[in-house]
């Protein structure tokens, strides 16, 4: 009998991935209680990384044009298909769910991706417009994202729910410190992976396996840090209070539905500065 | 040169109450806890003013919430919209009143209360009248809601103008307001309650609360209030944020800047340094949005701080109420000190300061036009916001260089570039990160054209359809 070759599940950070800066790791079960894995458990170091590449690699990102942007969110799209089973079998494990329950989680995954990747061209046609002033000056007001995003998945879903979280943050051209469910970070692995071969520039996603509670004040608190989504955090108060230090954005908790195919664009504009241009018309 | 002979407006166009209550579920309170409101061009004393109370805050935002359930929530918008007309109308006829009384309690010229303040203010209801009975149109889907309660909080640098920035648009989308104006400057506020009486808006609708910062704070911590709006420092704009955090209150800030303003070398300069004297001096650069950075390409450097230095020589300071007057007074004793600290502190770190000769009127608080060459990122006087007029000089050799200059700061509210050349001007505009960007032109303000700031100058934005979000949420 041929032993299985098992994965080292490790953080996606800057493209790559490495295991915590701190060499820690914890346990994950499967809904039996089993053990599954050992997957890395980020530290401060890792956050503090992150956001250094999630700085750099943010502009670029955003000066891509919105075409680009949209087939690259496509592309997530197709690769996330193409690993389908492996999605469905890890949701299984993970949570218990029925082979066609964990189908429709992915398929809500991969619809997801395909909505957002059709809004990066349309944003600014439906939420940017000319402003009619009272003189001669050619005004007007388009969006522009805020910059860097740290978002907390919700802790209860496997997949869709970190898709729905990363996908409104980036379709903009934000980039993001994505902190996973606790107990399910497996799927957020291999969406890593997913990601990593999707053309997206490194950096523009980073996705830390970990406890919520112990990284949230260190990304709340981080002064390079332009909003934060509170959906998977057990302190969102707190954490709240310590975004305000530099006027964080800030998502709340419950404030938009991830479990679904189509996001809202509301919460892609949370995320979002609107900017208005004049210039005096004349000869 | 030319000599200008004194040209006064009337001081007789307003009649101010010897002391003012607050303006609750439309009454007049009893004035009590009285402080007093002066002319910061004079120091004379022109009313008493109430220190509001937990008490007069629960009791106006209990009128608000009896007005937005009883009454403004029913109506229609075409009725909501009407209301708004009367008040845009009855600011218009009122104009010349306001303006006075605007330039008496806060200094600055009646050119501007009279061409730029007022006139906004008239404005600014006018086009959210219009607004009320279209919210579906507004972005939100059909059926949008209002937020209900809305304390409202506004500073001292346009009073009567901040106000109608937040009072229409709140109106207009179906909300109650409990709007406090800043401690020095609440006349117009007090005047504008007579209007809603004018305009028989029904009790409780508007209440204006007058008081200090402590009177702020007890508005936003108050439970039956919905959505925050403050326009001010950061530093308040952080404490409301941690205030609110947990609940489910919805906040739009517009806190402070430190705007650059780009020259490239093929500008046109004499343009622009008209451009960087409005930028800079407007309202004694009381405006948050002010240009108080000037970033000038290497090549023009001398040349545009001759023609600066030249132009700032014909500025004119002094009384305010003076039609001819270019720059008035500076609204309080204590922003005098902190622009007075700051400078000396620019100096202290290496800065020359250069102001024109300006004669400077005895009492009162002045403060004459000044530019501040040989300075850093690095120095104060380019990282803090001065909030007087105090410009900050540096120079910049490549379009790449100008954009990280200006966007290093943690503000981003505004930003100027002065260039003939368009294709450079829409790549800047795209790469400067802030929430208004002026080219070749600069302090432009108007109704349908929304404002407000990146990072820390603020989230939400007033003005235009975007602001009017403000004061909606979807009906799902």
């Amino acid at each position: 009998m041929r032993l299985e070759v098992k994965k080292t599940y490790k953080l996606f950070i800057g493209g790559k991935f490495p295991r915590s800066e701190s060499g820690r790791i914890y346990k994950v079960n499967n809904h039996k209680g089993e053990f599954l894995a050992n997957v890395a458990k980020a530290s401060r170091k890792d956050v503090r990384d992150s956001v250094v590449v999630a700085r750099s690699a943010q502009s670029g990102w955003a000066s891509a044009t919105p075409y680009n942007r949209g087939q690259v969110l496509y592309r997530i799209a197709e690769m996330l298909e193409g690993r389908r089973e492996q999605f469905v079998a890890e949701i299984r494990e993970l949570t218990g769910k029925s082979e066609k329950q964990a189908n429709q989680e992915v398929d809500s995954a991969i619809d997801s991706w395909v909505w957002h990747a059709g809004w990066t061209d349309k944003i600014d046609a439906v939420a940017g417009n000319m402003n009619p002033v009272a003189g001669p000056f050619f005004n007007i007001s388009t969006n522009q994202p805020t910059g860097v995003v740290a978002a907390f998945a919700p802790q209860d879903s496997s997949l869709v729910g970190l898709v729905n979280t990363i996908a409104p943050a980036i379709v903009s051209g934000n980039s993001i410190i994505a902190i996973t469910s606790e107990t399910l970070p497996i799927c957020a692995v291999t969406l890593a992976e997913v990601l990593e071969t999707s053309d997206l520039p490194g950096g523009v996603v980073n996705i830390l396996t970990g406890n919520a509670s112990e990284l949230g004040s260190w990304l709340a608190s981080h002064m390079d840090v332009n909003a934060i989504d509170l959906e998977g955090t057990s302190n969102a108060a707190e954490l709240e209070m310590l975004a305000a230090e530099n006027l964080k954005r800030v998502i709340r908790k419950g404030g938009y539905s991830r479990t679904g195919a189509k996001g809202s664009l509301q919460h892609i504009l949370d995320l979002m500065e609107t900017k208005t241009v004049w210039h005096p018309k004349g000869h | 040169m030319f000599d200008y002979s004194p040209a006064p407006e009337s001081k007789d166009l307003v009649k101010f109450q010897a002391s003012y209550g607050h303006f609750i579920g439309g009454k007049f309170t009893k004035p009590a806890n009285t402080f007093s409101t002066i002319n910061p061009a004079t120091e004379q004393v022109l009313a008493e003013i109430s220190h509001g109370t937990a008490k007069d805050v629960d009791s106006a935002v209990k009128a608000a919430r009896t007005a937005y359930e009883k009454t403004w929530s029913k109506l229609d918008g075409a009725t909501r919209g009407k209301y708004l007309y009367r008040i845009a109308r009855i600011i218009q006829e009122r104009s010349r009143e306001l303006a006075v009384a605007e330039t008496l309690n806060n200094g600055k010229p009646i050119k501007e209360t009279r061409d730029v303040d007022i006139p906004l203010v008239a404005s600014w209801f006018f086009y959210y009248a219009g607004w009320a009975d279209k919210l579906d149109y507004a972005g939100l889907g059909a059926n949008p809601k209002a937020h209900g309660v809305v304390s409202q909080i506004v500073p001292w640098n346009f009073p009567l103008m901040m106000l109608a920035w937040k009072i229409a648009p709140a109106l207009a989308a179906g909300n109650t307001v409990v709007l406090k104006p800043a401690e020095t400057t609440p006349l117009t506020a007090l005047l504008f309650a007579e209007i809603c009486q004018q305009a028989e808006l029904p009790d409780g609708v508007v209440n204006i609360v007058t008081g200090f910062g402590d009177t702020g704070a007890m508005m936003v911590g108050h439970p039956d209030v919905n959505k925050i709006a403050f326009t001010g420092s950061t530093d308040v704009g952080r404490i409301i944020a941690k205030q609110i955090a947990g609940t489910d209150k919805k906040a739009t800030l517009e806190l402070g800047g430190k705007a650059a303003n780009i020259v490239f070398e093929d500008a046109a300069l004499d343009q622009a340094v008209e451009g960087i004297v409005n930028g800079i001096f407007f309202n004694q650069g009381h405006v948050c949005c002010a240009g108080s950075r000037l970033l000038v390409q290497e090549s023009v450097q001398d040349v545009v701080i001759k023609k600066l230095k030249a132009r700032m020589e014909n500025i004119r300071l002094g009384d305010p109420m003076d039609k001819n007057t270019d720059i008035g007074a500076i609204n309080s004793k204590e922003q005098l000190t902190k622009i007075d600290r700051l400078v000396k502190q620019g100096i202290k770190e290496g800065g020359q300061a250069w102001a024109p000769s300006c004669a400077i009127p005895k009492n009162g608080f002045w403060y004459a036009p000044t530019i501040i060459t040989g300075v850093s990122p690095a120095n104060t006087v380019v990282r803090e916001e001065i909030f007087g007029p105090v410009l900050s000089v540096m120079t910049f050799r490549t379009p790449a260089e100008a954009v990280a200059k200006a966007n290093n700061s943690q503000y981003g509210l505004s930003a100027g570039v002065w260039t003939e050349k368009g294709s450079r001007i829409l790549k800047m505009a795209d790469q400067l990160n802030a929430g208004v960007v002026w080219a070749n032109t600069f302090n432009q303000f108007d109704p349908a054209s929304p404002f407000g700031g990146f990072k820390e100058s603020g989230y939400g934005r007033e003005g235009g359809r975007h602001g009017l979000l403000s004061y909606l949420k979807g009906s799902n």
